[in-house]
């Protein structure tokens, strides 16, 4: 038996998780201890600050670890300078994310249900609407899953990297089920992430199990005295150093782990479904820093394995780099073909964002060490123009009229008057006309994220397929361009409809015909074919009309929508300085 | 110098912030937006004015300035800083662009005074004066293309600034188009001139080219290489300046309002070109062909500007084709070397004061005869229009060259240099000189025509109601600041030489010549052409009466009415066979090249189509399909490594 030795600890280093994860048992408290009407401020207060103060710890930390990473707690926490790039880019993308959750809109309720475990439709339900109930656990919860990813992006231990991703996963699951509007579709949307999740965690963790297995360790560079997977591979003494094949076999389950919250083909068919059913803001927020902390892993995990395998066994290598250029290629080719015929807005964006993992994947598939900051960069552009578009989704409703009901002049409030958002494509023509700044705002993220020069996707692009062309992999970016023309084929698409077409309720005030929608607020209709499986359409059934408003923010959703476009802006306009940063950050080991 | 050169952004600055203002402030800003106008414009003849008093105070050899302002753009072996150049030929474009822009403005208040879109104009007069400045102030090739486009795109915004709500609205549309068009094929000659600046010298910067191109750096432009360059930038000179054969846009472009033809197509703009010529003098004098060429299409424009001149019925047409005329002079000047820069410039400033004069001259005119603007339909003017009767008088004097007008001292130093004989080729100086003086002759007699056309004549040819009077102060007040630059400028600026040792620093030290001509009967025999050339003019159009319709006149003068053939020129040798290519390029892209790719998206959505059926919505499947994933990925990793280890 060896002593029980206290390990040192950097408190500094982990000053950024301890905010972020503390803030989080706060806000627990918070919720039983705050009196209700001052809870939802203290909440986005509390978690807003956290999320601040990280970011403040990691740029104090900055200088410090590009000059010397540093492994803290043993080594289970890893902070390069990569590392610590990807929680930065987290906690930005968490702060705006969580502007937009925090936002009320004109209409004074969020997009979460009064009691997320009211069953739907039945009275208790109905009674907490009236209440005027309100589920602010989201907030700590927020901060657990920011937390979580924070720490997934930054550890070299496989085992601590499957304790963050469930920590980062179950707020996920819980938040996907709390949408204030159909219900069921949120519900179902939950309930499938959650399933294939932990199918995804089982692969996970079994990877890790063959891996050890193999090496006798579960941290991938080790600590000095206690070498990893590296260290062992290299030295050749791993327990089973024959048998590659059980690495090899590891190495790829946590690679198909890792893909399934990256959203890569095949590990993508919980995208559409959980992104169109989840509460728009959280979808936002999940959209953008999940994508951040699942590829920060996943560049760490095979960047530091193809340094332990490329002197040894270059053929481990070949097929990491195959494994990555089929998903890659498999990713873009769905993620732009099947974009291209949605009819919904948020399913749009949910196979724009596959299509973006693949983007991604191409950059990593260079396996060039020195170009990765320019996934970092991809990953920040993308962050916000998504963050930003969802923004702009939640502002767009619809709006039900009842003949003879004094239309514009009814309550704007809970009685039914403004619906949920107005997410088919056909109910976005004419937008431009009735809000020019927030179609101008949205048109800038579709731009960014079709990848037009003068805004900030154009230089990530630009960075990751430089990053397959200086791997070698030339015709995987021809690839990846082709793709790109095919994606700005539907961003362009939603473009003309909300700028050239007329909108269907135009002249003015009247609307033309009526336009189906769920006949409750609780339950829900939806077109998109995820939810046919268990739900049906509901007619409206008497004369009432629904048309597409666009409700005012109260503010925060408005600023994050407006610092995210001017973010796409400067990025694309002014990128040297943010590439001066991530340029330092192409480093994965200490 | 170096404590006020931190204001000269600002030369470009107000003009440019004014424009931006005026076009993006809307109605908000029509009722004082005019105003605006002519104060940005005020405020950066101000600043000229200051930078250009403190240029005198300087050393001639410290009068030259370049001001780095940023790192513009960094491309591969491209470094193109962003920089203003301050010297005396700058400045003086500086002086003359934002003093006589400035007046034009005033002009403008009153002359746009009905119309509803009257800021719009003013935020294109501000824009034009913002580009040209930039033009002119530019320290590189490529900056100075900036300009170039700017103020073709200001150009084309003015021609066509009445495309609406007018009988000839779709004419001003047309000729807008032309202008833009046949100044596209000028821009052409401009950008393939910097792509040979950068393949033989590595650098579009007049810091590096010039000196280059004098032979003063180590790698020197090859005599070839600066041949080249030099016709590709007579291309864009001919497009920007109205030169033959790009000329034909210029009569057409005076359906733009008569500020815009002062300001931009007869004082500024249309004389970018001669600029653009001096400027890269050192590389005009390492290729004595295209020397030659400029001096030939010089020539050759200013005799057909002439003969054009002297049948044009209308009278801003009759004055744009003088201009085209006279630029030939500067652009004739502009050959000859270091002999005729300083003139070609000198010519350009006294035509800018007496051009812009007559022109709007011509303004006040139709503004006082309805918009008349048939000089058939004038006559006896010169009771009822007092003030323009003067001042365009001085121009009238000033632009046939009587002394001490200004044409004269600076249209006979440019006789004078066409004199110069040149080494080996005895034959030049003869050929130019002579048409530099018959040019003179027929440039006193159409100009006499439209003179007494317009003033003279006891019995007036109006149509009914016409009750002729002088506009407001605002329009009477630049005309006579333009004539009295008209009748003083050339004799303050010419007496002693004072202009041309201003521009020595920039244009180089001339080696006196003496002419094959002594200098006295040059300017004797100058002078009897065109005071002969003037009388014979005088007897057609104000002793004898003026017909109301045009009689049918002779070969020539039909010919010259209709500009010389120009537009059948253009029409059948470059117009039709264009369209030929178009229309078959049109045909191959819509049915081969279309119809290629409408397949496309038609695979796309057809495969969309079929694959979103995979996304069923069941968990069951879609975990199914991770499974297989992950087996398929595994086959294919194994494949690959069994069939590499069989390689």
């Amino acid at each position: 038996m060896t002593e029980f030795v206290a390990p040192e600890i950097d408190w500094l280093a982990l000053a950024p998780l301890i905010v972020v994860l503390g803030a989080g048992v706060v806000g627990v408290l918070v919720e039983a201890f705050v009196p209700a009407k001052a809870r939802r401020v203290t909440q986005i207060v509390l978690t807003l600050a956290a999320l601040a103060g990280g970011f403040g710890f990691i740029a104090v930390l900055w200088p410090q670890i590009v000059a010397q990473p540093v492994q803290v707690v043993g080594g289970s926490v890893t902070l390069t300078p990569f590392a610590l790039g990807a929680q930065g880019i987290i906690a930005v993308l968490a702060f705006l994310g969580v502007l937009v959750v925090a936002d009320r809109t004109s209409t004074g309720q969020d997009s979460f249900a009064p009691t997320a475990s009211a069953v739907p439709g039945t009275s208790y339900e109905d009674l907490a609407r009236r209440s005027g109930l309100e589920q602010t656990e989201i907030y700590p919860l927020l901060l657990f899953a920011a937390g979580g990813m924070m720490l997934f992006a930054s550890t070299d231990d496989l085992i601590v990297m499957f304790i963050a991703l469930e920590v980062l996963s179950l707020p996920l699951y819980v938040l996907c089920a709390t949408a204030r509007r159909r219900r069921l579709l949120s519900q179902e949307a939950a309930a499938k992430y959650f399933l294939l999740g932990a199918f995804a965690s089982a692969l996970f963790i079994f990877g890790v199990a063959l891996i050890y297995g193999f090496a006798g360790t579960v941290r991938l560079i080790g600590t000095p005295d206690k070498p990893g997977v590296i260290g062992v591979i290299q030295s050749g003494t791993a327990p089973l150093a024959g048998m590659s094949v059980l690495l090899v076999a590891g190495v790829l389950l946590v690679t198909v782990g890792l893909l399934f919250k990256v959203g890569a083909v095949p590990f993508h068919a919980w995208t559409p479904d959980v992104y169109t059913g989840a509460p728009t803001p959280i979808t936002g927020f999940m959209a953008a820093c999940t994508k951040v902390a699942a590829v920060a892993a996943l560049v760490e995990v095979l960047y530091r394995i193809s340094i332990g395998v490329q002197a040894v066994d270059p053929e481990i290598m070949r097929q990491l780099q195959i494994v990555i250029v089929v998903v890659a290629v498999l990713t873009m080719a769905v993620g732009t073909v099947i974009g291209s015929v949605q009819t919904d807005v948020k399913r749009l964006l949910a196979y724009s964002s596959i299509a973006h993992a693949g983007f991604l994947l191409v950059g990593v598939a260079g396996f060039n060490p020195q170009v990765q900051s320019s996934t970092l960069f991809y990953l920040l552009a993308y962050g916000i123009a998504t963050i930003g578009a969802f923004g702009v989704v939640t502002l767009v409703r619809e709006r039900r009229i009842t003949p003879g009901s004094g239309e514009d002049n009814g309550p704007v409030g809970d009685d039914g008057v403004v619906l949920g958002e107005a997410t088919e494509i056909a109910q976005w023509a004419g937008l431009g006309r009735k809000a020019p700044w927030l179609t101008g705002a949205f048109a800038l993220f579709l731009l960014s994220m079709a990848g037009i020069p003068l805004t900030a996707g154009f230089i990530a692009k630009f960075g990751a397929f430089s990053g397959a062309v200086s791997g070698g992999l030339w015709w995987l970016a021809v690839l990846g361009v082709l793709a790109s023309v095919v994606a700005v084929a539907f961003y362009l698409r939603l473009l003309v409809v909300m700028v050239f077409q007329r909108a269907q309720d135009e002249p003015e005030t009247s609307q033309v015909e009526p336009v189906e929608t769920g006949g409750s607020t609780t339950g829900g209709g939806s077109t998109s074919e995820g939810a046919t499986a268990t739900l049906t359409k509901t007619q409206v059934t008497t004369a009432q009309r629904v048309v597409v408003t666009v409700v005012r923010s109260r503010g925060p959703a408005a600023v994050a929508i407006a610092v995210c476009a001017i973010a796409t802006v400067i990025l694309g306009v002014f990128p040297s300085p943010v590439l001066d940063l991530v340029e330092q950050a192409s480093k994965f080991v200490p | 110098m170096n404590d006020v050169i931190g204001l000269a952004p600002w030369l470009v600055g107000f003009p440019l912030i004014g424009a931006a203002i005026l076009l993006l402030g809307g109605k908000a800003t029509d009722r004082w937006g005019h105003w605006l106008g002519v104060l940005a414009s005020a405020a950066s003849a101000v600043v000229g004015f200051i930078l250009m008093s403190r240029m005198i105070g300087q050393v001639p050899e410290e009068r030259a300035i370049d001001h780095h302002l940023w790192t513009w753009l960094s491309a591969g072996g491209l470094d193109v800083d962003l920089g203003l150049r301050l010297d005396p030929l700058s400045m003086t474009f500086v002086m003359l662009v934002t003093f006589v822009g400035t007046l034009i403005h005033v002009y403008s208040v009153a002359y746009m005074d009905h119309d509803p879109h009257r800021r719009r104009f003013f935020g294109y007069l501000n824009l034009f004066v913002a580009a040209m400045l930039t033009l002119v102030l530019a320290d590189s090739y490529l900056l100075l293309f900036v300009g170039w486009e700017g103020v073709g795109l200001a150009s084309y915004l003015l021609i066509g600034f009445w495309d609406t709500g007018r009988p000839s609205a779709r004419e001003n549309a047309v000729a807008a188009k032309k202008a833009f068009v046949m100044n596209r094929i000028g821009d052409m000659g401009l950008i393939a001139a910097m792509a040979l600046m950068f393949s033989a010298v590595g650098s579009v910067s007049f810091a590096d080219v010039l000196p280059a191109a004098a032979g003063d750096g180590a790698e020197g432009i090859s005599p070839a290489i600066a041949t080249a360059i030099g016709l590709c930038l007579l291309l864009a000179a001919c497009g920007k300046s109205a030169q033959f054969p790009l000329q034909a846009w210029l009569g057409d472009a005076m359906a733009g309002p008569t500020p815009v033809s002062a300001l931009i197509h007869a004082a500024t703009m249309v004389t970018a070109g001669v600029y653009l010529m001096v400027r890269s003098g050192p590389i005009l004098e390492a290729a004595p062909t295209a020397q030659l060429v400029v001096v030939i299409v010089g020539a050759v424009t200013l005799l057909f500007g002439a003969v054009v001149g002297t049948a044009k019925d209308d009278i801003k047409k009759a004055l744009a084709a003088s201009t085209m005329s006279q630029i030939g002079y500067m652009m004739l000047a502009a050959g000859l070397g270091p002999a005729g820069y300083a003139f070609a410039i000198f010519h350009l400033l006294t035509h800018g004061f007496f051009k812009a004069g007559l022109f709007l001259g011509a303004g006040s005119v139709m503004h006082a005869m309805g918009d008349q603007t048939d000089m058939r339909r004038f006559g006896g003017l010169s009771r009822f229009l007092p003030i323009t009767w003067i001042t365009m008088g001085l121009g009238w004097l000033a632009i046939l060259g009587i002394p001490p007008f200004s044409g004269f001292w600076s249209k006979d130093g440019i006789i004078e240099a066409a004199f110069m004989p040149v080494e080996g080729q005895p034959w030049r100086a003869w050929v130019f000189g002579s048409v530099a003086v018959l040019g003179a002759a027929i440039t006193a007699f159409y100009m006499t025509r439209l003179f007494f056309m317009t003033f003279g004549g006891r019995r007036p040819r109006w149509t009914e109601n016409q009750h002729p009077h002088e506009g407001s102060p605002l329009m009477w007040w630049p005309l006579v600041f333009l004539g009295v630059g008209s009748a003083a400028l050339g004799a303050v600026l010419g007496i002693g030489g004072t202009f041309t040792t201003w521009l020595e620093p920039v244009v180089g030290h001339a080696e006196h010549h003496e002419p094959v001509l002594p200098v006295p009967v040059i300017i004797t025999t100058t002078l009897v052409v065109v005071v002969l050339g003037a009388l014979i003019a005088f007897r057609m159009y104000a002793v004898q009466l003026v017909p109301e319709e045009a009689p049918r006149g002779s070969v020539l003068t039909r010919a010259a009415r209709r500009d010389l053939y120009q537009d059948a020129a253009n029409e059948t040798l470059v117009m039709k066979p264009a369209f030929g290519v178009a229309r078959l390029v049109q045909v191959g892209d819509r049915d081969v090249v279309d119809r290629g790719w409408s397949v496309l998206p038609q695979a796309v959505s057809w495969f969309g189509a079929v694959f979103r059926r995979a996304q069923s919505g069941y968990v069951r499947s879609y975990a199914a399909g991770m499974a297989g994933g992950v087996l398929v990925i595994a086959v294919v990793a194994w494949l690959v490594v069994g069939l590499g280890g069989a390689q």
